[in-house]
């Protein structure tokens, strides 16, 4: 070791900076890892979220009630559960239909949501008609736009009859 | 007691002076504060800072509101009960944080407005404007899903209305009104999915916003008041601007900001005054789908946009629904693009004021049609007495009775009983002879039934002899038009 050596201030601990080249690949490699970062937290928050979109509803026959029970030429509101409705979902749970014994003997079961905007139409019996109270929707007593803003007729739920019990097929909400 | 405080600050100040040496908090934040704005702003100027205190009310109430609430579908209701009525101060609490929510759209649109009419949007403050219109959105999104956490019968329906109105977008409309159901149905899923959005998507998003429009206003400064006769030249802008802050420039606090104090805390105490005097909105009927005796509508706030749905032809109903908020938050993106640059003052911009107050004639319009709601039958209707009808028995007291009966009261009015949806025919007997009044009947109308099929030909008859029969005093005893 030379005297020269002795003096020498020890050189400066650190990296030397980065080439131009081996920033902007250091800043690629960067921004890469953080976007896999952000996938692998989003992806399954995305995920989770859109879920409702693909859970399977299985759609159920629930029971209303006897055939002989609904009168002929009546049109009465029912009430059933959700197809597969969540242990928390209470009263939510619940969901109605408009069902109409024709004179032929048929059940029909309209949607209660008003085709304009989805509000609860209500079932006149002397008028004979559903009228609804958001914004003057009128249907006649076979669900037909009778006059008001709606664009289609009241929606229906598949009905059948199953061993003298009247039975609604559970839907979706109907959406336009 | 000055010795003792002397004392105290001997201890305490060399904790403030080490806590300021680490972290320069005190010294930034003073520098913040006392930042030079321009002379004169005036009253002006106080919306933005009393927008901002509305939502901070928001905030805090709603966090005290989650320790109670219960963000599930089967039971919010109950804990909405329990918070209005049993809860210390919790009626209080819910009306301060629903008169925070309107103050905060009011604000929001007056602070707009203000920017708009002063022309503090141009240059070089377009960006901020723009800021500012997501706020606006935020707002009025944090609006709707605030309603629809009050989880009533009116809160199950809008959810629906709301679902129905994302179901007209083409292609992905079911998909986005199931996204918003949380499922194919109201249900379980519902309430906490708008929980989520009312409490954390959508305020963190408003944190982050509000952020960026502030860091904004210290970066571009306050705007100058407009002065007429001097246009913003961006060329020139900034080398005015400061010189006006170098020359005339005051520190915003306490010069500017005391009158922003004064206005927040007259806010704060208008919020407090009206939740103890009117409290919150009441809390409808359980959020059973099943119940039908409902007729849904947004809070005031958007109360508006529902009587415009109702106004429109409806054919136009689904462009609308689809176009017209697109439309409205382009038109407003567009306006620092447009008009970034000239005057500022509103005396030489007509258009500028002639277009807020036509908004502002167009909202309040609608709003007063809402609140009339001429639109939706009058299902209270009651049946006609005799004094109106004029006889007790006959084929005119039985018309008056189908009247009722068949629905017609609910959509017309006679001597002040009925809905408004149709024609008012207290004297229709003047006005329509026998055949025209069989025709509308028979046949129906735009909005109205046709009741072939659903009146028996003595039913009908007995319906026209009563309509016939409404005329005015000392009118024709027949013909009619």
């Amino acid at each position: 070791m030379t005297s020269d050596g002795e003096n020498r201030a020890p050189a400066p601990a650190g990296e030397a900076p980065l080439s131009p080249e081996r920033r902007a690949f250091v800043v690629r490699v960067s921004l890469g890892l953080m976007g896999l970062a952000a996938a692998l937290v989003a992806v399954p928050i995305v995920g989770f979220l859109i879920g409702p979109l693909i859970r399977k509803f299985p759609d159920i026959w629930r029971p209303i009630g006897k055939a002989e029970n609904f009168s002929v030429g009546k049109t009465v509101l029912v009430s059933f559960r959700d197809p597969s409705p969540m242990a928390w979902a209470g009263v939510t749970a619940e969901t109605a239909a408009w069902l109409r014994r024709d004179p032929s003997g048929e059940f029909t079961a309209f949607a209660v949501n008003c085709t304009h905007l989805g509000c609860p139409v209500r079932w006149l019996q002397d008028a004979n008609l559903f009228m609804c109270p958001c914004h003057g929707g009128v249907y006649y007593s076979n669900g037909t736009v009778a006059g008001g803003p709606p664009p289609r007729p009241l929606f229906q739920y598949p009905v059948r009859v199953n061993n003298g019990m009247v039975e609604i097929r559970t839907s979706a909400v109907p959406i336009g | 007691m000055n010795k003792v405080a002397r004392a105290a600050m001997k201890i305490v100040q060399p904790l403030i002076d080490a806590f300021e040496e680490r972290t320069g908090l005190i010294k930034m934040m003073g520098d913040l504060a006392r930042h030079p704005v321009p002379p004169d702003t005036g009253w002006w100027y106080v919306f933005g800072s009393a927008t901002l205190v509305a939502f901070m009310i928001q905030v805090v109430t709603g966090i005290a509101l989650s320790t109670s609430y219960i963000s599930s579908s089967g039971d919010a209701y109950q804990a909405l009960q329990f918070i209005t009525t049993q809860a210390l101060l919790g009626n209080l609490l819910r009306g301060m944080h629903y008169f925070g929510a309107s103050a905060m759209v009011l604000l929001v649109g007056i602070h707009m407005t203000q920017v708009f009419i002063m022309g503090c949007y141009k240059y070089p403050r377009e960006f901020n404007w723009v800021t500012g219109v997501v706020l606006l959105f935020l707002t009025l999104a944090m609006g709707f899903t605030g309603q629809l956490l009050r989880w009533d019968q009116n809160a199950v329906w809008s959810i629906v209305v709301g679902a129905e109105q994302a179901g007209r977008m083409p292609v992905v409309g079911t998909m986005m009104a199931h996204f918003l159901l949380a499922g194919k149905t109201i249900g379980g899923a519902t309430l906490s999915r708008f929980f989520a959005f009312h409490v954390f998507f959508i305020p963190a998003i408003i944190f982050a916003v509000v952020g960026i429009h502030l860091f904004l206003v210290l970066h571009d400064g306050i705007s100058e008041p407009p002065v007429a006769g001097e246009p913003v030249d961006p060329a020139t802008y900034h080398q005015k601007y400061d010189e006006l802050i170098e020359k005339r420039g005051v520190p915003f606090w306490p010069d500017a900001a005391w009158r922003d104090v004064v206005f927040c805390v007259a806010v704060v105490i208008a919020i407090v005054v009206l939740a103890a005097i009117f409290g919150p909105p009441k809390l409808g009927p359980p959020p059973n789908p099943s119940l039908l005796a409902r007729d849904p509508a947004p809070d005031w706030y958007l109360l508006w946009y529902f009587a415009l749905l109702a106004l429109i032809p409806h054919k136009m109903t689904t462009p609308v629904i689809l176009l017209a908020p697109l439309v409205g938050v382009i038109v407003l993106l567009i306006v620092p693009i447009v008009s970034n640059t000239g005057e500022r003052h509103p005396r030489n911009r007509p258009w500028a004021v002639g277009a807020v107050i036509v908004i502002v004639m167009m909202i309040a319009t609608l709003w007063v049609e809402a609140i009339r709601e001429p639109w939706s039958p009058d299902f209270t209707a009651q049946p006609l007495s005799a004094g109106i009808v004029g006889v007790s028995e006959g084929p005119i007291a039985n018309g008056a009775k189908l009247f009722h009966e068949k629905g017609c009261e609910y959509c017309h009015q006679i001597s002040g009983n009925g809905g408004h949806r149709g024609p008012d025919l207290s004297f229709v007997g003047d006005r329509l002879t026998k055949d025209d009044l069989t025709i509308r009947i028979m046949n129906g109308g735009y909005n109205m039934p046709a009741y072939a099929g659903n009146l028996s030909p003595q039913d009908l008859e007995d319906l026209l002899i009563f309509l016939g029969s409404r005329r005015h005093p000392g009118s024709a005893a027949s013909g009619g038009k």
